[in-house]
């Protein structure tokens, strides 16, 4: 899993049946001093995040395992929000 | 999930026979914004998108899991349309 920032949310009307009803959040994976890292991602919502949160997220067929048993194509979940983190 | 413009097709008369009668689009990825990043990818369509337009791409083994594509070999797949991008400053 890896550290991101949630900044934005994607609209689609058109699409993928398997795919109705999930919420898209745009998430920028960050690194440990807080830096965005890497591209922004499109990632499935499950756990209820908002613009400007910190979260951890999923990558590959794993982010779909959180609307088991329906199959969801979705290859970035979100699935939790960080209250706070440190290190060190 | 990725967001990407398309911006060709693909025609493919021997292919493997999973994949007759999909349809195949060239997509650029792209970033929020809408600057191109990373390299042209051949994905399956199942939402009819057209040339020109922004749509979201699943990646890897989750593609197979749009519906349409169970069983088939594909590793992208367009599951959407974009209308709308909101991005925070």
């Amino acid at each position: 899993m890896q550290l991101g920032r949630v900044v934005g949310t994607v609209v689609l009307n058109n699409r993928n049946e398997a795919l109705e009803g999930v919420k898209l959040l745009l998430v920028q994976p960050m690194s440990s001093a807080r830096e965005p890292i890497g591209r922004v991602i499109v990632a499935a919502d499950t756990v209820g995040a908002g613009t400007g949160e910190d979260v951890f997220f999923v990558r590959g067929k794993e982010a779909s395992f959180p609307f088991y048993p329906t199959e969801v194509p979705a290859d970035a979940g979100i699935v939790g929000i960080v209250d706070h983190w440190h290190i060190g | 999930m990725i967001l990407a413009k398309v911006v060709g097709t693909v025609v493919a008369t021997r292919k493997d026979p999973r994949l007759v009668s999909s349809k195949l689009l060239i997509a650029r990825p792209m970033d929020p914004k809408g600057k191109p990043e990373g390299h042209y990818l051949v994905a399956i369509d199942t939402v009819d998108a057209g040339f020109g337009e922004t749509v979201l791409i699943v990646s890897g083994s989750s593609a197979r899991m749009a519906a349409g594509l169970k069983d088939c070999p594909v590793d992208a797949a367009i599951v959407g349309i974009v209308d709308e991008i909101e991005i925070a400053d």
